[in-house]
């Protein structure tokens, strides 16, 4: 599968867009690194390629569908960095599971999930277990690309090479398309196929 | 090596009381018999994994604990015991806080009068500019809103406020992540240099590898007790430090390896006799359940039986 944005241009406020005519096109046997400065605007592009937000202009295809159209599951996921933010805190997190498409026993045991946090409320848990959740839940049967926003960024070592050692062995057996976002070097050169170098130079500002 | 302390902390125990079942309480002890000590011209990192406590050792040494919570031990600032009516004239000024969170911004102000503290003085304002240029903060940001921030700004501007005051030390409650590599190294810069100064900063962090770049020692932090302490050098090799854990941690950077250690920090009401670390430990032997004395090897120390 292919994963395409083509043209994008995206602004919170009128005339003044952080991206113009941005493109990338990544294929699902593919490990895509994006470094770019703090407030460039990466979760925003994270945001659209996902299909959370619709850009100004432009287009995002999965081979070649726009991702709009899809209806449904959306084949494409995003993991946010703050897993906090991310997970109703009303809900318990066995129903913050069924949220996830089918998400097998595997995947939770592979993340390392202990079946006494199921009946927990979000903030009953570290904000390391509550990240294993909200990455299972994106792991459903239908996930063909996952974007990762900073995924490790709140979490210590270990967790951190416990959460990505099983995530780049799941992302090879399906043939995952996965889009890392990390501030570090040394992990970035662990995880990333190819990588993007995105600055400010590429951004422009209409309002001047 | 007599540099004057200017922070120690002396076997810090904190609790939470908590409602089990109806009316019946229990304690848990979150902190356990912690030793941390900063001298003059100190930066000393606090290095260790979520749901550990750091958080909670930074808000103890400032009397901000929640009403729930008790603390035991001393805390010495500048050789005066550090009492609550003390530590409120001096937080905020002596000492400030570097928050983890990007919440701790009122939002309902703009950046720039939060980082004033509402005055308005020429020369206020001049720090505050100069503060800004920097951090490389757009001198418009001070009509933002903090909402109108991105996260890596927002934790600039909390960087800018506590440098405002003339702090003798700072308490950094994890202040990088979501800065990029070049800013977190600058705040990192800016913490090395106030301290080459002559004063203390004390950087709690699960970043170790930022840690390494600046601190002068590292204290590993694990289930709410200091496992070891040990000069920065002693992090090149696997072979000079000195836990088991801080092995672990080591192994597990994506530069050394990037070693998945297996299990879970054990939680606070389920922690073992002796060694937190013991239910994870590969060396476990019983002589792990009993009471496990702080000893010094080579310039650090280390709470482990089988250390050498």
């Amino acid at each position: 599968m292919i994963l395409e944005a083509k043209g994008i241009s995206f602004g919170y406020k009128k005339g003044l867009n952080i991206f113009e005519n941005f493109d990338i096109k990544m294929h699902s046997h593919e490990r895509v690194g994006i470094a770019a400065p703090s407030g460039f605007g990466k979760t925003t592009l994270c945001q659209i390629l996902s299909g959370y937000i619709k850009p100004a202009s432009g287009q995002v295809l999965l081979d070649g569908e726009d991702i709009y159209s899809i209806k449904g599951y959306c084949p494409v996921q995003m993991i946010y960095q703050h897993p906090k933010k991310s997970v109703n805190p009303r809900l318990r997190m066995q129903d913050v599971i069924a949220e996830g498409d089918g998400i097998e026993d595997r995947i939770i045991e592979g993340l390392g999930i202990e079946r006494d946090w199921f009946n927990r409320f979000p903030s009953e848990l570290s904000g390391g277990e509550l990240q294993r959740f909200c990455i299972a839940r994106a792991l459903g049967k239908r996930t063909k690309f996952l974007i990762a926003d900073e995924i490790s960024t709140m979490l210590d070592l270990i967790t951190q090479s416990q959460i990505w050692n099983f995530l780049l062995q799941e992302v090879a057996e399906r043939k995952i398309g996965l889009i890392v976002i990390t501030h570090s070097t040394p992990l970035m050169e662990r995880l990333a196929t190819r990588q993007v170098i995105l600055n400010s130079q590429s951004v422009k500002d209409n309002a001047e | 090596m007599d540099k004057k302390y200017i922070l120690k902390i002396k076997n810090l125990s904190v609790s939470f009381t908590k409602y089990e079942q109806g009316l019946r309480q229990t304690e848990l002890d979150v902190i356990r018999n912690l030793n941390v000590s900063v001298r003059e011209g100190e930066l000393v990192a606090v290095v260790g994994s979520s749901g550990s406590g750091k958080s909670l050792l930074a808000h103890a040494m400032l009397g901000i604990l929640p009403h729930n919570c008790s603390a035991k031990g001393n805390i010495l600032f500048e050789d005066e015991l550090l009492c609550p009516e003390r530590i409120k004239k001096l937080r905020g000024k002596k000492i400030v806080l570097v928050p983890q969170s990007v919440t701790y911004l009122d939002p309902l102000e703009k950046v720039g009068k939060q980082v004033r503290r509402e005055r308005s003085d020429a020369s206020v304002r001049i720090k505050q500019e100069e503060l800004f240029d920097y951090y490389k903060l757009p001198q418009n940001t001070a009509d933002l809103y903090p909402f109108e921030l991105s996260g890596g700004m927002a934790r600039r501007v909390l960087l800018t406020t506590a440098m405002m005051e003339s702090p003798r030390l700072i308490i950094a409650d994890e202040p990088t992540p979501g800065l990029h590599l070049d800013a977190a190294k600058k705040a990192m810069r800016h913490f090395r240099e106030f301290a080459d100064q002559g004063n203390g900063v004390l950087l709690i962090t699960h970043d170790i590898e930022l840690a390494l770049e600046v601190a002068d020692r590292i204290a590993v932090f694990y289930a709410g007790t200091t496992v070891e302490e040990a000069p920065v050098a002693d992090f090149q090799s696997v072979n000079t430090l000195r836990h088991p854990y801080t092995k672990a941690l080591w192994r597990a950077l994506p530069q050394n390896g990037f070693h998945p250690f297996p299990g879970n920090q054990t939680y606070v009401k389920d922690m073992p006799s002796g060694c937190a670390f013991g239910p994870r430990c590969p060396q476990l032997t019983p002589e792990c359940k009993g009471d496990i004395k702080e000893k010094t090897i080579r310039f650090g120390t280390v709470r482990c039986i089988h250390a050498v």
